[in-house]
Formats: C-alpha cells, structure tokens, sequence
C-alpha cells in the first residue's frame, strides 16, 4: 500500500488510497481512524486500533486470549497448515484472528468482539468460534449489550475444514440463546465480510451497521463469476448495494460508529 | 457447479465391468455345460468380492464421485421410497417457489413428519429447474416457513441434504443468501420440534448447514460434508481445479472423519457398491434409522430437546487452551 514518492518523500509517510488512487498523508489518514480524506474509503484498522476506536480508553479486558487454533485436519496443500499458522502469528501479533472481551462505550459496559482481517483472512475456525460463543454466552450471562465487528475476507477456513463450518451454526445457536434472553446485538459488518461470516452472526444483528463502500456477501465475486459468465452490476456486494436490497440497517461513517453505537445502546436499553 | 456426468461408471470400477460382461457372455450360451455353470457361480461371487474390495477402499476423491452419482437416490426418491405420503407445500410467501429445496407433509410409519430436502433433479430440464441443486435464498426461506408451521403443530422435522452448496448469483446475493442462511441455523437452534437431518449425497458448505442444525446428523457412508468443494478449494488453495483430489483428501469430509470430529452422530451404511446400485435397501435403512430416531427424540421434552441441541453444537471445534504458549500437549486441553 505505501508508495515511494518522487522527490525523495520518505517511504512510508505516504499511502495510496486503494480507493481513489490518490496518494495521501499518512498521519492525515491515521488521524481521520483510516479514512481517505478525498474519497472517504475505509482502511484496514488492525484490532487493536479498533479498540482504540470504539471503546473508552483502557477499558478493554480481552477473554479467553490464551485459546490457540492447533491443525485437526493435518491439513496441507503447498505448505502446512501448521506452518502457515505460525507465520501469520508472527507477521499479525495475534494467536488468531478473533479478539474478545469487554470493555465500555462512552460509559456503557459492553461485550465486545471483532475479527482481524488481516489474520488469515479473518477466517473463522475452531479458535474464532470458541471465542466468539464465551463472548456470547458471558454477554448473556452479565446481560451486557454485546457488538461483534466483523472483517473476514475467507469466511468459514478452509484448512479446518467442516469444523469451521460447525463453527457457523455454534455462533448462531449461542446468538439465538442470546436473542431469546433478550440481548441486544449490534452487528458491525467492515471491508470485507463474506462466505461463512456473513452467512452467520454477522447477519445476525438486532441492528446490522456497516462501514461505506465494504464488500460484502455469500459467494465470491469470482466465484459468481465463474457460475454465470457474466459481469457484475457497477456495486454489486457493497454496503449501499445491501442497503438498497434491506439487508442492513444503516451504512455508518467510522468518525460516527462509537456514537451511533452508544446512541443504539440507548434506545434499546430497559 | 457444474454437475459432472459419470457414464454408467466411473473408471475406478473398471474391474466390476470387465467381470460382469464376462459372466454376460456366459450366460448367454445356450447349453451350458457343468463347467460353465460352475465358472458362472464362480463370477458372481467374484463381481461381490470386487465390489466390496473396492468399495472398501475408496479415496476421498472417488468418495465425492459415488455422492454426486447420476443414479444415487434423490430426496424425491426417498419421498416415494420411504414414506408412505407426499404432501408438497410450496413458497416462501415472498419470493417464490425454490425447486432446490422440497418441503411438505410426510408419512413415516405412524408418524407425522415435515420434509425439507435438496433435490438435484433427474432429466435435463429437472436438473436446470433447480439450479442441479443449489439453492436459492426463497428456497431456504421456504424451508424455514415450513419449520416454524411444524413447531406449531408439534411435528418433527426430517431434513435430508444433497447439495454442491448454496447458488452463487446475483439474484441470490440480492436476496440476500447470507442471511437466510444464518438466519436457518439461528431458528433451527432453538425450534421446538424434533430435527434429524441426514446427509444423503453432496454437504456443500453453507448450502447444506441452512438446514442442517438439528438433534441428530446423520450421513450416508459414501455422501461427503465439506466447508468448501474440493474443486473450490483446490482453485483457492492449489490455483487450479486440477488439484482436486488432493484438496478433497486434504479437507478430510467422508463420513468416517465426520464420525471421529463429532460432527455426525451416525453413518448410515450403504447397500454393496453404493446407493446407487440398490435404492430400495438404502430406503430402508434410511427408514430403520429415522424411525429409531424419532422414537427416542419425541420422548425428550421440548425445553430439554432444544438444550441437548444447543450442547451438540456447542462442543464442536478444536484448539489448544494451555495458560502457557508452548505448553505441552500434555497441559493442554484440547476440546473434541
């Protein structure tokens, strides 16, 4: 993303917006929460960027940090699960790609979990799913307003095959416990959200929000494609694409989301 | 997505054919001899030995050949096969009529039932009917509408799975296929009626899961369950579907290590050769293990129903929960 400059810019003072092409001041772009100054695309935020977001200042207490993913498949294709593992461990900082705990929005203790795209693709396997179910359950339990914000470009992953996939129906069984206790759920859906995680507790929101201009969806771009050989609609799998289809409740500007959030919180508070 | 067509058989079987067309020949000679008679005796059983031997032993990838047979059973066949009655019930009342996804009233010995099952079609222009099966979000939304009428009227719900995966397409993102297909696994969590689900060919990912939480999982011996396709996964993972068959040994998705992870309670043996070579014995043994199921689930109260339920699901998934990175495996915890 970061892009020498001519004249002997420094690297790494400046970035090119994936979405306009325009070459923009970092620290500008850090200070608008990675937001593009010309074109208003949303960033990447690493998690722990996100949490400096959205939550007050050091009140974030992650659960359950110490459950590790391990390879119950022996899974291989050109390298080892196991292996690639371990790399993105190093090259993320993170032991997986979800983080969870609780913490407080503009004074409202929340339950609060998110999915790190940059981690496999923010893939949900067995480590993802265990972590976002405690999560569910403690919310349940403590009767916290619980927001889960979403980034996963891999969906359900691959390399822990069908136990990712029961990892869907875990989640939403612990969501729909959750629902009939009478939680309130608020679903963040961030570029990208598809496959698996948006086809379980992603859309599962009491209220669904969703960042501009993110992909989301079931089925790849390519895949679809593929199937029907045929270009895709200008949009197709955006958030103002779901928003005109009535898949999400509100399209929300990250500057706003910790307020529109505490706002919601509000309103659906007894 | 597209549906392959073995021919009569797939090469594996080679064996089998070259048997059979010798015995054909034998019996076709008029007067036959003692020895003859003997050979063809002898044939016969070897045509069984050679079935079973390869059968025994077949590779994920020949696995996945057998649940997408042409002649395997379909869920219209076990409708006719292996309950008494059909009553079809069409629409989601919103959309349309999804021919993917079949539901309606059903007879099983002296139960009531709720039928919800894929359906990949038969002839050419069934086939295209149904997308070879691959749903579309009225087809689970359907399937959902179907399931709520049943827990009103406490009847218990019979799911059967069969399908490449849920339709990847711009109507079915429109209508949102994300959705409905959480939202099937979320009501399905918490329904208050029996669910056994089987699979009975292909599990495709979350196509299959939108009606595939219930009490009991079942599958058929040579039917797959996988998160992704192995040609799906050999594209992303290999960058080309010729690598299939190492992606579909790769994912580990045959019954036998669905039964090890827990994440299917019993595998529903088939008929020697497969479920194709004898529809009528593999109806039955359908029929045996629904009948057993449903006896012993609507025994359980509902609350206690919709709680065993929640713990069948919630114990799934493996990782390490050792205090310290690195532990041994001996201090860690893994949960199967």
């Amino acid at each position: 993303m970061t892009k020498r400059q001519k004249r002997g810019v420094p690297e790494g003072l400046w970035e090119r917006c994936p979405g306009c092409q325009t070459s923009i001041y970092r620290k500008e772009a850090e200070r608008r929460l990675n937001v593009c100054p010309h074109c208003e695309y949303h960033f990447y935020v690493p998690a722990a960027d996100r949490i400096r977001q959205l939550l007050d200042e050091g009140t974030f207490e992650e659960c359950d940090a110490h459950l590790r993913p391990t390879d119950p498949l022996g899974f291989k294709d050109r390298k080892a699960y196991i292996d690639k593992l371990h790399d993105e461990q190093e090259r993320t900082g993170l032991l997986d790609a979800a983080m969870t705990g609780t913490g407080m929005i503009r004074a409202r203790r929340v339950a609060f979990g998110m999915t790190d795209s940059a981690f496999f693709m923010g893939s949900m396997g067995s480590v993802v799913g265990e972590r976002l179910t405690r999560l569910i359950e403690r919310a349940t339990q403590q009767k916290l307003p619980l927001i889960i914000v979403s980034g996963s470009g891999g969906g359900a992953r691959m390399h822990e095959g069908i136990l990712s996939l029961m990892q869907m129906a875990k989640v939403s069984a612990a969501l729909a416990r959750f629902d009939s206790a009478g939680g309130l759920f608020i679903s963040v859906l961030t570029n990208p959200t598809m496959g698996g995680v948006a086809a379980s507790f992603a859309s599962l929101g009491d209220v669904v929000f969703a960042e501009p201009k993110a992909l989301i969806g079931f089925a790849g771009p390519r895949t679809i494609k593929a199937t029907i050989k045929i270009e895709l609609p200008k949009g197709f799998q955006t958030s103002e694409f779901l928003l005109e289809h009535g898949f999400i409740d509100r399209i929300v500007h990250r500057e706003k989301l910790k307020s529109e959030i505490a706002r919601t919180i509000d309103y659906c508070g007894k | 997505m597209e549906a392959p067509a073995p021919g009569p058989g797939f090469e594996f079987e080679q064996p089998i054919f070259d048997l059979q067309s010798k015995l054909r020949s034998l019996e076709q000679l008029e007067d036959k001899t003692e020895a003859v008679k003997q050979e063809i005796r002898h044939l016969k059983r070897e045509v069984a030995r050679v079935i079973q031997e390869i059968y025994d032993n077949l590779s994920p990838w020949q696995t996945v050949q057998v649940a997408r047979h042409k002649n395997r059973p379909h869920t219209v066949d076990y409708l006719s096969l292996v309950f008494d009655e059909f009553v079809e019930l069409h629409g989601d009342k919103l959309f349309g009529d999804d021919r993917a996804i079949l539901c309606g009233f059903a007879k099983l010995g002296q139960y009531k039932t709720m039928v919800i099952g894929h359906e990949k079609g038969r002839t050419y222009k069934e086939r295209t009917a149904c997308y070879f099966g691959c749903a579309h979000p009225e087809g689970y939304r359907k399937a959902m509408a179907k399931m709520r009428m049943a827990e009103k009227f406490q009847v218990p719900v019979i799911c059967l799975i069969d399908t490449p995966g849920a339709y990847p397409g711009i109507g079915a993102e429109e209508r949102g296929q994300a959705q409905v297909i959480a939202e099937n696994m979320y009501e399905m969590s918490r329904l208050k009626t029996p669910i056994i689900c089987v699979v009975i060919g292909e599990g495709g990912s979350g196509g299959a899961l939108g009606i595939g939480v219930g009490d009991r999982v079942a599958m058929l011996q040579y039917s797959y369950y996988s998160v992704i396709s192995p040609e799906g996964c050999a594209g992303i993972l290999w960058k080309s579907h010729a690598y299939a068959e190492q992606a579909a040994t790769a994912l580990r998705f045959t019954s036998k290590d669905l039964s090890r992870f827990g994440v299917v309670d019993h595998v529903i043996q088939e008929p020697l050769g497969g479920a194709h070579r004898d529809h009528h014995q593999t109806a039955q043994r359908v029929k045996m293990y629904l009948m057993k199921s449903l006896r012993e689930l609507l025994a359980v109260p509902a609350d206690k129903l919709i709680d065993q339920r929640y713990d069948r699901f919630r114990r799934l998934g493996q990782f390490l929960e050792g205090d310290q990175p690195g532990a041994g495996s001996e201090t860690d915890r893994a949960s199967a």
